[in-house]
């Protein structure tokens, strides 16, 4: 019995070396199938059944039937979440310039604190969804903000990052990604291409 | 030429390494004193080796020679010289270096001032560290070389990332890795003692000082980081609860507990197979700590450019190391005696609540950290872990570790007599309600919370005086003899009473800057006034400059107080040329009660600016506390019976003084 005592901190760092190996394991192989999308459980399902109410006056909110005439990136994102911060400036910039309408959920936040940071940072989202549960950021399959998705014409979610976004990224994946889901007409190819 | 210098110097290093880590054990383990007496020269050698490819490195930066891949990708021509150097290890290149250099120096040290140690301990304390060494050499060579060339090399670079452009934060890597590294020693001296099969008062005696530095050097890394994230992020905040976070504060947790158990095995002879463990876990945690950073398992601010292979080589020394040591613990301790026996009221008693409640405390924040990982690889629920899990579990852990805190130095060995204890105390908790009902006619209508966390700080605070006081005799006899008395006072009970109370008015600190903040967040034209907690702040301008290698918003804000002008807050939006990021730099006005806080935010669309003010009081307590935590545990280590040869010299002194009469001054 003593004993047993004495291997138990081998045994609880053995479960952690299980479950952080299978972890890194699973981010290889996804990485291999398709770049940066960790959790590709999520991938090319249809968006889930969900309808946001809006954030704020004059932003609309959105719901599953507002999906599929366009490619839209939808990015979740709190003002409590640091990498948040850091990679707003090029999520607005995305907005502004038109590349892709962005939709945002706004994640287990309060109200105002997400408006006064919207103020804030500057804000292009064309709608904004308010999850203050988190209900349906589950649904989307968040797990950690910020990530980011882009829905296909058809309703598909086709890609999801996960992390602040950055220029290489959007550079490097993002833009040829909906340069493809736009000009396509069979989507599926446009994750082996990229 | 340098580069590939340093690349060479690195290469040998491993080789040296390599040799240090087997040869002394194998001395060690056959009594062969020449081949145990390898261990010294080699971690010599291998301390000017790591420091020549540090040299090397820096060089680079310094002239800024774009031919390196590093320097291409974390420097620019422009960057002002304290950033050209800090870059050296704001990056996962060079950091690794910094990393490796710092564990070299340790070892160094070890074979420096390691002379008192027994041979066998001390030629396997040094291979142990060199195994260390050698695996962090090998991952650095094969996975992440700072020296890569780059061909062509580009006119300029991509520069460091702007946030890290910061005084703070030049010095706060260094810090926290001589702590994390320093733990590394500790393990090093609990691996050699489970091979040797024994620990006694004197292990625990050399132990100590190791821990001690590590501790020193954690509590002011954390500190610094602290300092940096509150005053460079523009959000009053100070602690986010972030992985990076967590994976300095979980080595400082049980780094705590072991400096605290290792006195029982010191003075009690017993806990030793616990003290061990701890040792182990700290310098684990530690690895996990780079781990996470690392691996891209956990994203976070902070994370460097991650990558799957380096994490499942990492995770490879992570089982080397931490299963290895654990695999011995489980074969080797359950054969050490345990010592002396103590009643559950007693110092020791005390101690080892202490132990178990940072220990519990350390667990829980990996538990919290490691949460997101766990939610995938068992699929549960998924369920975010923020500050509010850590605040909800974290808080009423710390509560009785304070109260006990408090009591635990009034206990005497073996057994203790606690209502003897509370007696004392009685003026401490006199003084704890008086402090407490202050605070709250002085901030009346702020949370319940706010006020334990004060009445939790003055109590501490007041029963390590308490305890200080009674041992110097204050009150019992002429002030004179007590000032003789806490001048004879050892160095370590100076220390513990300075971090002691260093904690304390940290935790006030904590408490008032956390719960008593005011903020206003506003648009506001220059020109206009917002009054937050009793202040009014005018928006008088907002100028363009130039810095080094970046352009200034710079708004300026006139503080008056009851009408009268008080200060003028100048903060600052930089927006940095070539990596076109921008960083706050806010204006902070501290006075030794309160910090007043002004940020300038992004322009609004109708020419007003975002402007975010904070009343944050006790602010100044937090890094007050952290440098008394830090002379404290100065003071402790630089005790007489820890310092290098000191006991042994008493003993020996008298010897020498009778055979040498002549010689002995």
């Amino acid at each position: 019995m003593r004993r047993l005592t004495f291997i138990l901190p081998l045994v609880i760092f053995a479960g952690f070396v299980g479950a952080t190996g299978w972890y890194i394991i699973e981010i290889q192989r996804d990485s291999q199938r398709a770049p940066n999308i960790i959790n590709a459980g999520e991938q090319n399902k249809p968006v889930p059944e969900f309808d946001l109410p809006p954030l704020m006056d004059g932003i609309p909110g959105f719901a599953t039937g507002d999906f599929g005439s366009q490619v839209v990136m939808v990015n979740v994102f709190a003002s409590w979440c640091i990498p948040c911060r850091a990679e707003h400036p090029l999520i607005t910039r995305i907005g502004e310039d038109g590349i892709v309408p962005v939709w945002g959920i706004n994640y287990k936040n309060k109200r105002e604190e997400a408006i006064a940071w919207l103020e804030d940072l500057g804000n292009s989202y064309e709608r904004i969804g308010f999850d203050l549960s988190g209900r349906v950021g589950i649904e989307w399959g968040v797990y950690g903000v910020p990530e980011t998705f882009l829905v296909d014409r058809n309703g598909r979610i086709r890609y999801k990052h996960v992390g602040p976004l950055t220029r290489s990224d959007l550079n490097e994946t993002i833009l040829p990604m909906i340069e493809c889901l736009n000009t396509t007409p069979q989507v599926t190819e446009c994750l082996s291409g990229s | 030429m340098i580069a590939e210098l340093g690349h060479f110097a690195l290469v040998l290093a491993l080789m040296v390494a390599l040799v240090q880590s087997i040869v002394p054990m194998v001395g060690a383990a056959r009594n062969d004193v020449r081949l145990m007496e390898m261990a010294s020269p080699a971690a010599t050698v291998q301390l000017l080796l790591v420091a020549a490819a540090f040299g090397a490195l820096t060089y680079s930066y310094v002239i800024s020679d774009f031919s390196v891949l590093n320097v291409v990708q974390n420097s620019h021509s422009l960057k002002p010289m304290l950033y050209k150097i800090s870059g050296v290890w704001g990056n996962h290149e060079g950091s690794l270096l910094l990393w490796v250099l710092i564990l070299a120096l340790y070892g160094g040290l070890v074979a420096l001032f390691g002379g008192n140690l027994p041979p066998t301990l001390k030629a396997r304390v040094l291979a142990v560290q060199a195994i260390v060494a050698g695996g962090f050499l090998a991952f650095m060579l094969l996975t992440s070389n700072p020296f890569a060339r780059v061909f062509p090399p580009p006119m300029d670079g991509n520069d460091l990332n702007p946030l890290l452009q910061d005084p703070g934060l030049a010095f706060h890597p260094p810090m926290l890795y001589a702590g994390y590294v320093g733990l590394s020693t500790a393990f090093s001296f609990a691996v050699a003692a489970l091979i040797e099969g024994k620990v006694d008062a004197a292990w625990a005696r050399w132990v100590r000082p190791w821990t001690l530095a590590a501790w020193i050097f954690l509590t002011a890394g954390i500190a610094l980081g602290s300092w940096w994230a509150y005053y460079e992020l523009g959000w009053g905040g100070f602690w986010f609860w972030d992985p990076v976070e967590n994976a300095s504060f979980m080595p400082w947790l049980v780094a705590t507990a072991l400096l605290h158990s290792a006195i029982v095995v010191e003075k009690r002879d017993t806990l030793k197979s616990w003290t061990i463990l701890l040792a182990i876990v700290g310098f684990s945690l530690s690895l996990i700590g780079t781990f996470l950073v690392r691996s891209g398992v956990l994203t976070s601010v902070h994370a460097f450019a991650s990558d799957p292979e380096r994490g499942m080589f990492i995770l490879l020394l992570l089982v080397i190391a931490i299963g290895g040591s654990l695999l011995l613990f489980a074969w080797r301790a359950p054969a050490m005696q345990a010592g002396g026996l103590f009643q559950p009221v007693s110092r020791e008693g005390g101690l080892i609540l202490n132990n178990l409640l940072m220990s519990v405390a350390a667990a829980v924040v990996l538990i919290g950290t490691l949460f997101p990982l766990m939610v995938d690889a068992f699929d549960l629920p998924k369920i975010s872990v923020g500050a509010p899990y850590f605040n909800i579990v974290f808080v009423p852990l710390m509560v009785p570790l304070i109260i006990v805190a408090g009591i635990g130095p009034l206990l005497a060995w073996k057994r203790g007599d606690l209502k003897g204890a509370l007696a004392r105390l009685k003026y401490a908790a006199l003084a704890t309600v008086i402090l407490t009902a202050a605070a709250l006619w002085l901030a009346w209508g702020y949370s319940i919370g706010s006020f334990l966390g004060i009445a939790l700080a003055a109590w501490l605070g007041t029963a390590t005086l308490t305890e200080f006081f009674g041992r110097i005799g204050l009150g019992r006899m002429p002030p004179g003899n007590s000032l003789r008395r806490a001048a004879r006072l050892p160095r370590a009970a100076w220390g513990m009473t300075v971090t002691h109370i260093g904690l304390a008015v940290t935790i006030a600190g904590i408490t008032g800057a956390s719960l008593w903040r005011t903020e206003a967040i506003q648009v506001m034209r220059p020109g206009e006034t917002v009054e937050v907690a009793g202040y009014e702040f005018e928006f008088a301008t907002v100028e363009n400059l130039r810095g080094p290698n970046y352009f200034i918003e710079r708004g300026t804000y006139i503080v008056r107080h009851d009408g009268e002008l008080y200060t003028i807050l100048a903060p600052e939006k930089r927006r940095y040329m070539v990596q076109q990021r921008e960083t706050t730099e806010a204006a902070i006005f501290t006075t030794p009660m309160k910090d007043l806080y002004a940020v300038l935010g992004d322009k609004a669309a109708d020419g007003g600016w975002v402007t975010r003010i904070y009343h944050s009081p006790l602010v100044p307590w937090m890094w007050i506390g952290s440098l008394l935590m830090i002379v404290g545990g100065t003071l402790s280590l630089s005790d007489r019976r820890l310092r290098v040869g000191a006991p042994s010299r008493r003993r020996a002194a008298p010897a020498a003084a009778a055979t040498e009469p002549a010689g002995a001054e």
